[in-house]
C-alpha cells in the first residue's frame, strides 16, 4: 500500500459493448464464485453464465471474442451493477480489464464500488450511448478517451458530452477516491462524534 | 432539497466533516458484518497496517453460505469452512461480538440486529449488503456498503457518502385481506422501477404502512434496494417503542429506553417536513402480487394479465422479451397456474416470526403437493426456537415442508440449497434474477409467505384468498 492515491484526470482504451437495461451484479458475478476470502482471480468469472453453458463451453458474449480481449473501456446500457452491493462486481471487471464505464445509468452502490476502485462510471443518454457501442462494434481497435475531468468522451471524430458525479469528478481528478486515510486524519472529529451522540455507550 | 425529514436529521447528527470530494463523512452508529464481504476488508486493513478503530459497535454473524441442514464443523463444503474460519479469525483478532451458530444468537444479519436490540431509531447502520435498508424499518438510516467502504467503516468507524434526496411514498387506506407488507413493496417497485429510487431514500408512511408490525415494516424496507433505493425508512412510532422494548439491549439496559426515547422522537420527520418528491398509493386497491419476470420490479396482481412487451414502455421492452423467455410466460395470461417445483419460504425478506406464522395457517391441515420440494428456514436461530415453541415446525412438517436451520439459503445460490436445472420457485425471497438461487436456467417467481404455502400445496402459483376450504374428517 502507498500513501500516494493517484489521479485519474482520464482514461484511454479500446471499447468492449454490453448491452440490456438492469444487468445486475448477480449475472457480473454469479454467487457462487464468492465464496472466497480475496478478490483475486476474480477477473475471470466476470459474466460467467453469460458467457458459458452448462459444459463451459463459450456462448455468444462480447468478452469472449477475439477483438474484444483487451477492451478497458465498457459501454453498457441503463441501471447497471443493480442488486447485490457484492463489491466482487467490479473487481472481477477491473481484473478482467475494465478501467472505466460509460453508461446511461448505474446502481448506485455499483458506482461507489467502482468509485472506490477508481473507476469512473460516466453517464450518456440512451441514444449516445447506443451510438457508442455501434461504433465500438466496428472500431474494436478504436481508441475511446474518456476525459473525467472535462466530462467529455472522444472516439473516431467524436465527442460527446458525458456527465460524472461532481463528488466522483472530484475524488477521481484530485485523487481522493481513497478515503481511508483522509478519514482516519479525522479520527479525534470522529471521538468526539461517538460521545455526543445519545445511542453509544462509554 | 429535502428539510425537516428523519433522513435529513439522523443526517445532521452523524455528519463528522465535509470531505474534499464534496463528500460527507458520516459516523457510523452500528456496522454489521457477515463472511461473503468482510474477509477482504480485513485483509485491506492487515495490508495497511490499520485496527479496527470501534470493535464494539461491529457486530458480525453468519448467513450466506452456513449450511441450513448439518452445520456441524467442519462444513461439507471446504469453501464455507474457509470462509468461516477467516470470519472467525477475524473477529476473535479485532475482538467484535460474533453471533455464531453455538450461541444461539446466529441468523440473516436482518434478522439479528433487531431481534438483539442492536437496530434502534435514529442510528446510522451500515453492512457490506444491500439488504441492510431493512432497518430503516425502525427509522435508522441504513444502507448496503461495499467491501472498500467496510474497511473504511473498520478504520474509522465512518463512511464517505453523499446526500441523496428523499422521496415520502404514501401507502393510504387497509390493505384488504391477504394482502401483506411484501405486496406493498412489490407494487412500489412495479410503479417506481428498479431504478426509480437511484438518487433517492424512501420514507414510507400512510396508514396502511403505520398500521403494519416491526416485521412488516421490515419487509417493506428491506426491498427499497430492489427499486433503486439504497435506503428506505419508517418514522418510528409506539408499534416501534413496544417491540424495542422487548429486545436483549433494552431488557439488559431499561434504563436506556426512558434516556433514548427522547433522541427517537426528535428525529421523526417534522409534520411540515418537505420532500423532493412525494408519491400517493392507495393500499386498499392493492391484491396479492407477483413476479412474472426477471427483476423485482415485473410485477403484477394475481388476477391480472402477464403485459404484452409491446405495451411497456421503450426501454423495458427487451429485458420484458428476454425475462418472458426465461421465465416461459405468456402475455395476456395471469400467473395463476404456473407449475413450481420449488417452495421458498425464508430470507431476510420474510422469514420472521409472523411470516411463518401466517404461512403456517395456511398450510395447517393441508399436504405439500407431491411434484414440489418445499422448505422454510427461520431467519435466525431465534426465530427457529420461538416458532418451535409454538408447535409451527410440526404443522409445515405434517405438511411435507423440510423445516431448516437459519440462514440465506435458497435466496441466493452461495450455500447447498439451490435449485437445480430449469426448476421453478416459489419465494418469499427478494430477487428474480437470472441465476439467483443458483441455477442458471432456474425461475423464480417472488410473492409474499402466504401466496407461497399456497403454491407449494396446488404445486401452482395460486390466489392464495381462494384456496379451497380444508375438510375437516
Amino acid at each position: 500500500m502507498t500513501d500516494e492515491i493517484p489521479e485519474i484526470d482520464s482514461v484511454t482504451g479500446t471499447g468492449v459493448p454490453i448491452r440490456g437495461n438492469d444487468i445486475d451484479t448477480d449475472q457480473i458475478i454469479p454467487a457462487r464464485f464468492m465464496k472466497v476470502v480475496t478478490f483475486d482471480g476474480l477477473g475471470e468469472f466476470a459474466f460467467f453464465d453469460l458467457r458459458f453453458d452448462e459444459d463451459d463451453n463459450q456462448k455468444d458474449h462480447p468478452f469472449n471474442e477475439p477483438q474484444f480481449q483487451d477492451a478497458s473501456v465498457m459501454a453498457v446500457n441503463a441501471n447497471f451493477g443493480c442488486g447485490s452491493s457484492r463489491e466482487h462486481a467490479p473487481q472481477a471487471l477491473m481484473r478482467w480489464g475494465i478501467d472505466a464505464i460509460i453508461g446511461e445509468s448505474f446502481a448506485e452502490i455499483f458506482a461507489g464500488n467502482c468509485l472506490a476502485l477508481g473507476i469512473p462510471t460516466v453517464t450518456a443518454d440512451h441514444d449516445t450511448i447506443v451510438e457508442l457501442q455501434e461504433w465500438i462494434d466496428e472500431n474494436p481497435d478504436g481508441e475511446i478517451h474518456v476525459d473525467v475531468e472535462a466530462e467529455t468522451v472522444t472516439y473516431g471524430d467524436t465527442t460527446i458530452e458525458a456527465t460524472v458525479d461532481d463528488a466522483q469528478r472530484r475524488a477521481l481528478t484530485e485523487g481522493v477516491w481513497d478515503t481511508t486515510a483522509l478519514m482516519k486524519s479525522n479520527a479525534d472529529a470522529v471521538a468526539d462524534k461517538a460521545a455526543a451522540l445519545p445511542y453509544v455507550d462509554e | 432539497m429535502s428539510e425537516g425529514t428523519l433522513y435529513d436529521k439522523v443526517w445532521e447528527e452523524h455528519t463528522v466533516a465535509e470531505l474534499p470530494t464534496g463528500q460527507t463523512q458520516l459516523f457510523v452508529g452500528l456496522h454489521l458484518i457477515h463472511e461473503v464481504t468482510s474477509p477482504q476488508a480485513f485483509g485491506m486493513l492487515q495490508e495497511r497496517d490499520l485496527e479496527v478503530a470501534y470493535p464494539e459497535l461491529t457486530h458480525a454473524t453468519v448467513d450466506h453460505i452456513v449450511p441450513t441442514s448439518d452445520q456441524s464443523r467442519p462444513y461439507r463444503d471446504d469453501a464455507a469452512e474457509e470462509m468461516m474460519s477467516e470470519l472467525e479469525e477475524n473477529v476473535r483478532e479485532s475482538g467484535i461480538q460474533f453471533s455464531d451458530p453455538t450461541t444461539g444468537d446466529q441468523g440473516i444479519v436482518h434478522v439479528i440486529g433487531p431481534e438483539q436490540g442492536l437496530t434502534q431509531p435514529g442510528k446510522t447502520i451500515v453492512c457490506g449488503d444491500s439488504h441492510t435498508s431493512t432497518h430503516g424499518a425502525f427509522g435508522a438510516l441504513a444502507f448496503g456498503i461495499g467491501t472498500s467502504q467496510i474497511r473504511d467503516v473498520l478504520a474509522t468507524q465512518t463512511v464517505a457518502m453523499e446526500k441523496k434526496k428523499v422521496r415520502k411514498i404514501e401507502v393510504t387506506g387497509e390493505l384488504g385481506p391477504g394482502v401483506e407488507a411484501k405486496d406493498v413493496i412489490l407494487e412500489v417497485i412495479r410503479r417506481l422501477g428498479t431504478e426509480g429510487g437511484v438518487g433517492y431514500v424512501y420514507e414510507y408512511a400512510g396508514e396502511a404502512i403505520e398500521n403494519l408490525d416491526m416485521e412488516g415494516r421490515m419487509s417493506i424496507c428491506n426491498m427499497s434496494i430492489e427499486g433503486g433505493a439504497r435506503a428506505g425508512y419508517v418514522n418510528p412510532d409506539e408499534t416501534t417503542y413496544e417491540w424495542l422494548k422487548e429486545t436483549d439491549y433494552f431488557q439488559e439496559n431499561p434504563e436506556k429506553f426512558d434516556e433514548l426515547k427522547p433522541y427517537w422522537e426528535s428525529i421523526r420527520s417534522d409534520e411540515d417536513a418537505e420532500y423532493d418528491d412525494v408519491v400517493t398509493i392507495d393500499g386498499s386497491e392493492l391484491e396479492p402480487v407477483v413476479t412474472w419476470g426477471t427483476t423485482p420490479g415485473q410485477g403484477i396482481g394475481i388476477s391480472e394479465p402477464i403485459p404484452e412487451p409491446e405495451s411497456l414502455p421503450a426501454d423495458k421492452q427487451d429485458t420484458a422479451r428476454r425475462a418472458q423467455e426465461h421465465m416461459r410466460v405468456t402475455p395476456g395470461e395471469t400467473m395463476e397456474g404456473y407449475e413450481i417445483d420449488v417452495a421458498f419460504l425464508g430470507s431476510c425478506t420474510n422469514a420472521r416470526l409472523p411470516d411463518l406464522r401466517r404461512a403456517a395457517e395456511v398450510v395447517e391441515g393441508r399436504q405439500v403437493h407431491e411434484d414440489v420440494r418445499a422448505m422454510v428456514v427461520p431467519g435466525s436461530q431465534r426465530v427457529k426456537a420461538a416458532a418451535e415453541a409454538e408447535g409451527l415446525d410440526e404443522i409445515f412438517e405434517e405438511a411435507g415442508f423440510e423445516w431448516r436451520n437459519a440462514g440465506c439459503s435458497m435466496c441466493l445460490g452461495m450455500n447447498e440449497d439451490q435449485l437445480e436445472g430449469d426448476e421453478a420457485s416459489a419465494s418469499s425471497s427478494n430477487r428474480n434474477f437470472v441465476g439467483r438461487q443458483g441455477s442458471k436456467d432456474g425461475r423464480t417467481v417472488l410473492m409474499n409467505p402466504r401466496m407461497v404455502a399456497a403454491a407449494a400445496i396446488e404445486g401452482a402459483v395460486t390466489d392464495v384468498r381462494e384456496l379451497k376450504e380444508v375438510t375437516t374428517v
